[in-house]
């Protein structure tokens, strides 16, 4: 593998940039007409403009990715997240057209991408899922039904959904014969499919996560968990390895169910696999994401391996460089993502980034920006993230203090006073915070 | 009066058509930006006179979107 195409744009671009490099890989960058003056399109060995803005017209045009990778012959595309990297559809276009694609088979993101069918797969397989509905829920009658025999609070959950998109949690009966149909018709909309699930919503759930990889010998192992428990609107806002407050028995517990469910699928590749844990302790299977998650670092971190290298390597047809005995954890990792958005609002902040200073202290920042360039309303308002690595969880927390008191950013809003509430927050602190913090906080 | 873009994104739906009665509050148009959903409501009541914007389009912040009258 001599050259590869990274089909994505800023922070995560440039990370997998920099892994190819110190393997003396070339890279292909592939931007939109907003990102043009981004730092990973100069990163990349070669770039090439592939369309207008919104993405659309640009990161989801297939054919003008394949285009590109036809044009600077490249050997391999890697996803990176978000984007196109759970396309089933494009992985197999990637494949037909003689490239490798450095994720699982089309096959398993098919399966994992339908939420109905890995719940399906995943309960016969042994692994825990969350109580809720068998197959496609088709209409209100059945919904309702549904809701009573497992009883309220449930979700309302698009079966093409994920990552906290098309969701909607409901109280009582009639919040769900309201949600009903305008979650059927944004799954149709969004995810092309207006298939629905319902699950039992579990209150003060904690969200972790294990890491997984699985190699082309049939071999699986895990890289521990992550607490990715402090989120808004669903999605993530800072996350830590390993999770605080679970004991060793329950760990144990949690990598036996993770690697039941990587075998269930015969996973090849880095994925991840996303537990609720409720307050007794038990964990349900959530979802499986099938491919490099934004957390990652903090999994390299504590394991001082480097992800991005392992799922190139397994890609080219190598076996899982280490063995499960000889994969350790050290210290304590923590990622908080700074997003162009209003700290107690969660309102975008799109603009120019005026200035963007950094506190001092010795931290991993993987940006997608410089200073001087424009966060566009076209993508996610992700801008970078900080990691952390201490001997210890306080220590994490008393260096992200200092680090985030000591950044300046202007032009644009950021959520990093909401990091300094965290970092004061009682039950954060003390490790028993679940994934509602964020919405107490704002009472 | 017009009704004018609280920040930068696209427009994602218009709500309402030429010749519409708003009321003040109303949503009257859904922008989209970083991958949110934005309801624009209208701060007067009246006629939707002119529409600005179709779906699709770019609006920068303080854009005008409607005139009411």
């Amino acid at each position: 593998m001599k050259k590869i195409l990274v089909a994505n744009r800023g922070e995560i671009a440039s990370r997998i940039i920099r892994t190819c490099n110190q393997m003396e890989i070339q890279t292909v960058a592939v931007y939109s007409e907003a990102d043009k003056e981004l730092p990973f399109v100069q990163a990349a060995d070669e770039a090439i403009c592939i369309g207008k803005s919104p993405v659309a017209q640009s990161y989801l045009q297939m054919d003008n990715i394949l285009a590109a990778a036809n044009q600077f012959h490249v050997d391999a595309i890697h996803p990176g997240y978000g984007l196109l990297s759970e396309n089933g559809t494009f992985a197999e276009k990637v494949e037909a057209q003689g490239f490798i694609f450095i994720g699982p088979n089309a096959d398993t993101i098919h399966l994992m991408g339908d939420k109905i069918s890995s719940r399906e797969i995943m309960s016969r397989a042994g692994v825990p899922v969350v109580p809720g509905s068998e197959g496609n829920v088709e209409n209100a009658e059945k919904a309702s039904r549904v809701a009573r025999s497992i009883g309220y609070p449930v979700m309302l959950k698009a079966s093409g959904g994920g990552g906290g998109i098309g969701m909607v949690l409901c109280r009582n009966e009639s919040q769900l014969q309201a949600a009903f149909r305008s979650v059927k018709a944004r799954a149709k909309t969004n995810f092309r499919s207006d298939h629905i699930f319902i699950e039992k919503y579990i209150e003060n759930a904690r969200h972790i996560e294990v890491q997984i990889f699985g190699d082309r010998f049939g071999q699986y192992v895990h890289l521990f968990e992550r607490d990715c428990s402090v989120q808004r609107r669903n999605q993530k806002v800072v996350e830590e390895s390993r999770a605080p407050s679970l004991s060793i028995k329950q760990r144990e517990q949690l990598y036996e169910i993770a690697l039941l469910a990587a075998k269930a699928v015969q996973y090849k590749n880095a994925g991840t696999v996303e537990f609720i844990m409720d307050e007794e302790g038990n964990f349900y299977f959530l979802e499986m994401n099938t491919r490099l998650q934004v957390e990652h670092p903090v999994t390299e971190m504590i394991t001082n391996l480097d992800l991005v290298e392992w799922q190139i390597r397994i890609a080219r047809g190598e076996a899982i460089p280490l063995k499960q005995e000889n994969i350790h954890a050290e210290g304590h990792g923590m990622e908080f993502r700074v997003y162009a958005e209003h700290p107690n609002s969660f309102l975008p902040s799109p603009g120019k980034l005026i200035k963007l200073q950094w506190g001092s202290g010795s931290l991993r920042i993987d940006s997608g920006y410089r200073e001087g360039n424009e966060v566009t309303p076209f993508y996610d308002p992700l801008i970078a993230k900080c990691i952390i690595h201490g001997e210890t969880r306080k220590e994490c927390i008393l260096r992200a203090r200092d680090f985030f008191e000591q950044t300046t950013v202007e032009g644009i809003q950021t959520n990093i006073p909401l990091f300094l509430r965290v970092l004061e927050n009682e039950s954060f602190i003390n490790g028993t915070h679940s994934t509602n913090l964020l919405e107490k906080m704002k009472e | 009066m017009e009704v004018l873009s609280s920040m930068a994104g696209t427009v994602f739906q218009l709500l309402v058509s030429k010749g519409d009665t708003v009321e003040k509050g109303q949503i009257v148009i859904i922008l989209e930006s970083m991958k949110m959903e934005i309801p624009i409501e209208s701060e007067h009541s009246g006629i939707v006179q002119e529409i600005y914007v179709t779906e699709g389009d770019f609006v920068n912040e303080a854009e005008r979107l409607l005139k009411l009258v």
